[in-house]
């Protein structure tokens, strides 16, 4: 099983649902956010184009948090999907200093917290909450180790991209182009 | 040209709008450990070399400033935790690969030896010192375990002086920090950071003069490294050009040439250099500007490291 997550780029439209709704699933604290929509415009008026993301933790098969946690407290789970466990984290901020996505953040009470593709809802067969509510249906998340999975199928079919992939971390978060 | 906004708003403390996950106490300790580390080196190599008369500031006082030293970079280590009651987790496992980890066990041993190494030269340091009975026979029974605990020294004191670099340099994520030069740079700057304890405290001549001698070598190839260290950047990846930029003409530029370059190691050198020749200036100044360069070179990494990034560096605004 390897759990991964692609999101049309042509389909998002920035409406900021997935924040919320990852907020709220995840009870996230206020003035902190575990994903986060960027707009990346290039080019020159009036010869622009626009691509719409929504980013989270890349759930990194190579992930440089797990490798620089000196108590394993950042793991991987079954499905390759990178964890915190609170109360092996001593908070020494490694992790967050080795993340190239800056995904991570200090919870207030003291671990680091970050995006958990919902372990907790993926484990009772649901979707993750951001995926959930998509409004345009930008977003599947499913098994790349299953040929027959969404996920797998729209891979093959559209091109598509991750983000910084020269970093060496092998993100398991893809964006259709 | 490329606008990059982060339209849902992400205001993460201690990540946004540049990362500073790594305050005060990371560059304090990590000077810390560096200068202990040279201080034991120094210690332990001239021991076995038999000088520890000759170097007697060097061999036998300096190891008893370590416990002071590494409880202090400890303490700041343990202040920069947000997790502070589970730090005995470091303790529950051992990481090759997470340098923090090799760190929080190369202190677990240096500290606990070198109190020990210290402590078996109290009756040299202080003869006739009156110690109750049990310390007597503790320190009587170390000193035949001197050698070993010098080349025990040696191997574990490299270990940190190098690690505490590495720890840095680990992280691709900071391509400041992403280049092997760090290892060496800190080590060679926490050994003449430790040469320069001897030459500021040291009451004989002789042993000063000496110890501005190793400096002065020190810091001819401390330069050399930091030459090498932008060199490697601009020969690089755009990321690490960039991580370059930031000293060659960007926000540390000042900081870095003026505080780092000039006063913490050329300044100190040509003191140095004017003393050999015969005249007289005070051997404390070059002391006292190489540690205070140490210092500053700690800060200036661990900042510039955390301005350093791959990801949206077109970023306008939030």
């Amino acid at each position: 099983m390897r759990y991964a997550m692609a999101i049309d780029t042509r389909r998002c439209v920035g409406c900021s649902d997935c924040v919320v709704a990852c907020q709220t699933e995840n009870k996230v604290p206020v003035g902190y956010c575990r994903d986060w929509i960027v707009e990346e415009m290039s080019g020159k008026y009036p010869l622009l184009s626009l691509e719409i993301r929504s980013e989270r933790c890349n759930h990194c098969a190579d992930a440089p948090c797990v490798r620089s946690c000196p108590t394993s407290a950042s793991h991987y789970e079954d499905g390759g999907i990178v964890m915190v466990t609170h109360e092996e984290c001593i908070g020494c901020k490694a992790c967050i200093a080795s993340c190239p996505y800056d995904a991570r953040f200090v919870h207030p009470e003291g671990y680091v917290d970050k995006c958990t593709f919902c372990l907790h809802r993926v484990k009772d067969g649901l979707k993750p909450a951001c995926v959930s509510v998509c409004p345009t249906h930008a977003m599947i998340f499913g098994d790349l180790d299953d040929a027959n999975s969404e996920i797998s199928k729209i891979l093959q079919s559209r091109t598509h991209k991750s983000l910084i992939p020269e970093a060496g971390t092998k993100p398991h978060v893809f964006y259709l182009l | 040209m490329k606008e990059i906004t982060i339209t849902s708003g992400r205001m993460n403390p201690g990540i946004d709008p540049v990362l500073h996950a790594w305050g005060w106490e990371i560059p304090v300790y990590l000077f810390l450990g560096g200068l202990a580390a040279g201080i034991l080196i120094f210690s332990a190599v001239y021991f076995l070399r038999g000088k520890a008369d000759e170097y007697k500031f060097a061999v036998k006082i300096a190891p008893f400033s370590i416990p002071v030293l590494l409880t202090i970079g400890l303490l700041a280590l343990f202040l920069d935790l947000t997790h502070k009651l589970y730090f005995w987790r470091l303790y529950t496992t051992i990481r090759w690969e997470s340098p923090m980890s090799w760190g929080a066990w190369t202190l677990m041993l240096i500290f606990p030896l070198s109190v020990f190494w210290a402590a078996s030269f109290v009756p040299d340091v202080r003869p006739g010192l009156k110690l109750p009975a049990l310390a007597e026979k503790a320190i009587n029974l170390l000193i035949p375990f001197r050698k070993a605990m010098a080349w025990a020294l040696i191997v574990i004191s490299v270990i940190l002086g190098m690690y505490t670099g590495i720890l840095l340099s680990a992280f691709n994520a900071r391509p400041f920090w992403n280049t092997s030069i760090l290892g060496p740079l800190f080590l060679v700057s926490g050994l003449s950071t430790g040469a320069a304890f001897t030459i500021l405290l040291s009451k004989n001549e002789q042993e000063r003069k000496a110890f501005s001698r190793i400096d002065m070598a020190l810091i001819v190839i401390e330069l050399f490294l930091i030459i090498h260290l932008f060199m490697g950047f601009l020969a690089g990846t755009e990321v690490h050009i960039q991580a370059a930029q930031l000293f060659l003409g960007g926000p540390y530029t000042a900081v870095f040439w003026t505080f780092v370059v000039t006063l913490g190691l050329v300044v100190p050198l040509l003191v140095e250099a004017l003393e050999m020749n015969g005249y007289h200036l005070p051997a404390q100044l070059p002391a006292a500007l190489v540690l205070t360069g140490g210092l500053i070179l700690r800060f200036i990494v661990v900042d510039a490291g955390q301005s350093s990034r791959w990801l949206y560096k077109f970023m306008t605004h939030f």
